[in-house]
């Protein structure tokens, strides 16, 4: 609410020929605005253990909107899986433990950071097996050219004459 | 022509990758369930109708079932109860359904209104045994097997295509499934 407030003057401000205020004013909105209508109010005991709920729960898709992580999410199932998170923490669980848990339930899918795999293995060698490719077209066309190079050793003129 | 082999040997390994891409690719959003041909999860909830019982998974074993997941606040479910209605009349495969995260109240008005197609509805109030069954939207239905496997699993609501086409042929013939 007060940011609101503080845009209003802000901006009537700007009418009057100041834009800065006005500027200033809206990143209080926004900003204010996106820490006011943050989804999860979830807070741990421990800060350390607040940090890697963070991270999880912004690696972990919500399946039911699938372009969102868990924790940006005000779905009902994306607050269960944050709920199931939380208590795999306090349990002492692992990241990985978490991690693994989703997966076994959603698939690698619900991961925002696919993991490698035997079905995916191809898509992360792609790039490297590209640049060897390339750089073996480079080598070879390099060595073309130098060989023709060496051959025309002739001067320039009599290349002019023919 | 010598010229031409590798640019166009490259393109055709590219068509087929990215063929095969769009021939998999979800249809319409639907995740592949990585439950198919795994045991489907246990559990132990209340039943909805009869609030002494318990409905459980090790009590489902021997015998087909289609777990169907659903909740009177989606409106999806709506839509495919009355196809519930006729899987129940076809009286091929029992229906267990579980109630996800709802209000038992409003969940037997449902019933008692549109007519029970559940052999037993679990009550899954915390949505513990959804997740553990990688729900991510209502209704979805699965089918398992005797052995307590997961079959098949059907995203959204159940239409009479999916039903003959999709989940008939896999049940053993009437007699079998009785």
């Amino acid at each position: 609410m007060r940011e609101v407030s503080l845009t209003r003057t802000g901006c009537r401000r700007e009418r009057r020929g100041r834009p800065v205020a006005c500027l200033v004013a809206l990143a209080a909105l926004v900003f204010g605005v996106t820490a006011a209508y943050a989804v999860d109010p979830t807070q741990l005991p421990d800060p350390a253990l607040q940090e890697r709920y963070r991270a999880l729960t912004h690696e972990l898709r919500c399946m039911q909107c699938q372009n969102e992580a868990i924790a940006d999410s005000p779905v009902s199932l994306a607050a269960d899986l944050r709920r199931e998170v939380r208590d795999m923490l306090l349990a002492g669980k692992s990241d990985e433990d978490v991690r693994n848990f989703m997966v076994a339930r959603y698939g690698d899918f619900i991961l925002f950071r696919p993991r490698f795999n035997a079905r995916n293995a191809w898509l992360w060698m792609a790039p490297g097996v590209l640049l060897l490719v390339g750089a073996l077209v480079f080598v070879r066309v390099v060595q073309r050219r130098s060989a023709l190079v060496s051959e025309d050793n002739e001067p320039l003129e009599e290349d002019a004459r023919t | 022509m010598n010229r031409f082999v590798l640019p166009l040997g490259l393109f055709a390994l590219l068509a087929v990758v990215l063929g095969i891409g769009i021939k998999h690719s979800p249809d319409k959003g639907t995740i592949a369930s990585v439950l198919i041909g795994k045991p489907a999860p246990q559990f132990s909830l209340p039943s909805l109708t009869d609030a002494s019982r318990t409905v459980r998974s090790t009590a489902l074993r021997g015998r087909w079932y289609l777990f169907n997941v659903w909740g009177t606040w989606c409106g999806e479910c709506r839509a495919e109860h009355s196809m519930l209605l006729e899987v129940r009349q076809a009286g091929v495969v029992p229906l267990i359904g579980l109630d996800w995260k709802d209000e038992d109240a409003d969940a037997r008005s449902w019933l008692a209104q549109l007519g029970n197609p559940y052999e037993a509805v679990a009550v899954d109030r915390e949505g513990r045994t959804a997740i553990d069954y990688g729900v991510y939207g209502a209704p979805e239905t699965f089918l398992v097997n005797p052995q307590g496997i997961v079959v098949y699993k059907y995203v959204g609501p159940l239409t009479r295509e999916a039903w003959e086409r999709q989940i008939l042929p896999l049940l053993p013939t009437r007699q079998a499934a009785r």
